[in-house]
């Protein structure tokens, strides 16, 4: 399973790339793997205000509900809207086009607690097991 | 520990993500709910539903015993027949919804639910009366469904039963890939296709042979959320879910399987009852007008208040929208009227629409 080293991740799940003050957010290709097929997603709008390992949308499979925690708190300056219509593409790209919203973090140093790509895959094997 | 069908080395074989359900370790998906739940409608899809159970009727009172506790009337079909409806409880709640095989007059084989396979047992064994033989066979049976457009010409290369004379309710023993089976013109789609109830120690053969037949048609195996997409779509209900031991079959919406002229039958008189005194509740078939998904167990409300539950919900795959099927007043049980849904706190509008959702081509 592909986990970008230039990535930071949460328990639950989420992945963060952070440039500057801003983070980008979505779900891990183990999480879209989870899940299943993706089929309808609920997420903040531009100008909300998300706290970090608080909810902050929802993704919803066939079969299951899940919540999304944000990895940092800040103000959401992007939410990438055309999933709405195409929430699968979480499924075949969950990194690139996949990606959920943009937050203009508070603190930068907001992501210096989450996991690098190599402590992400060793939780998830350890999860699985 | 989950009970195992003998297909459980397939399924793990062929990739299956496997989940618990009703007690037994089942395959959710193979490839996927939404490819699976689309073969099943443009092609064929195969389902492991071994974790069905089937308790055998038999003696010379074995109709007359089996009809006693049935709601509709298996006395009204031929042999070789097959006849939807429930077993009832005095009260008129539902113990279980059931397909009734009618082999002959003395021999009946009643396909029950994973999760009630000991409860409807003891339930027909104790009510059953004399004359008749009960016997729990649900350990003597594997079960494949093969469902879709497709599965009569790839169920008629491996059998040589001709099945374009077996019409839909109807059985026949027969033999397919070598493997003795009972096959039923019947399932839990809205699809044509077939349920075919073999020996356990054959199921595994059996399958390989099917899907082996099947590839020119795309068959692909199929797990228990397509079934649940499947059934949901065309408004079959699911035990547990839609309707339980304190529901009745009016409430249910299955008044067409309840034949209160026929005779005496266990749960009649309430039944009877409630029909007079006018239902407390009906189970209805809305799509959402707002955005998500209804899941069982949401609110629905009117006017802000509850007045009712939804009992199950999904994002219709080959609709493209939202639905579902609640309990209601009666007075908003009219196609037509609109409720809301309580959706993890925000009131989402839906409307009571016709039924199946979703009808085949």
């Amino acid at each position: 399973m592909d986990f970008p080293d230039d990535l930071k991740y949460t328990r639950e799940h989420e992945w963060c790339r952070v440039k500057g003050k801003r983070a980008t957010v979505g779900i891990t290709e183990f999480a879209q793997d989870q899940l299943g097929d993706i089929v309808y997603l609920e997420l903040p709008a531009v100008g909300d205000r998300v706290k970090k390992g608080e909810a902050f949308g929802v993704v919803e499979s066939t079969k299951a509900v899940s919540e999304l925690f944000a990895p940092v708190s800040g103000k959401v300056v992007e939410v990438n809207d055309p999933l709405a219509d195409a929430p699968d593409t979480i499924n075949e790209d969950p990194y690139e086009e996949g990606w959920m919203i943009q937050v203009e973090m508070d603190s930068p140093s907001d992501a210096d607690g989450l996991m690098s790509a190599a402590a992400y895959a060793k939780f998830v094997e350890e999860e699985q097991e | 520990m989950a009970q195992r069908t003998p297909l459980y080395d397939v399924h793990v074989r062929s990739g299956a993500r496997l989940v618990e359900f009703a007690g037994w370790e089942m395959p959710v998906q193979y490839a996927g709910i939404l490819e699976e739940h689309e073969a099943v409608r443009r092609r064929a899809g195969l389902f492991d539903v071994s974790h069905m159970g089937e308790v055998a009727f038999r003696g010379p009172s074995a109709l007359e015993a089996l009809n006693r506790l049935f709601t509709n009337d298996i006395a009204k079909v031929a042999d070789g027949q097959a006849q939807y409806g429930c077993l009832c409880r005095e009260s008129g709640g539902i113990v279980d919804d059931v397909v009734v095989y009618r082999r002959s007059a003395q021999d009946l084989l009643v396909c029950v639910n994973a999760g009630n396979r000991q409860k409807d047992f003891e339930w027909l064994r104790d009510h059953a009366g004399p004359g008749v033989e009960v016997a729990n066979e649900s350990d003597d049976w594997a079960q494949l469904a093969l469902q879709g457009p497709l599965a009569v010409q790839i169920l008629q290369r491996v059998t040589p039963l001709n099945l374009s004379t077996l019409k839909p309710f109807r059985f026949s023993d027969g033999v397919a890939a070598g493997a003795r089976c009972i096959v039923a013109r019947t399932g839990y789609t809205g699809e044509d296709g077939f349920e075919l109830f073999c020996r356990p120690d054959e199921a595994s053969r059996l399958w390989d042979a099917l899907i082996e037949a099947g590839k020119p048609e795309g068959l692909r195996p199929a797990g228990l959320g397509a079934r649940d997409s499947l059934r949901l779509e065309v408004a079959y209900r699911l035990y547990g879910s839609d309707m339980d031991d304190d529901t009745t079959p009016l409430e249910a919406g299955l008044a067409w399987v309840v034949k209160l002229d026929k005779g005496d039958f266990v749960g009649r008189e309430a039944l009877v009852r409630q029909k007079a005194a006018g239902l407390p509740r009906k189970l209805v078939g809305f799509s959402l007008l707002d955005p998500g998904i209804p899941r069982h167990g949401f609110d629905v409300l009117r006017d802000g208040r509850k007045v009712g539950t939804v009992t199950s919900g999904t994002r219709s795959p080959s609709l493209k929208i939202s639905i579902g099927l609640a309990y209601v007043p009666p007075a908003l049980a009219a196609e037509g009227s609109t409720f809301a849904i309580d959706i993890r706190g925000r009131p989402a509008a839906a409307k009571v629409v016709k039924t199946p959702f979703y009808t085949r081509k």
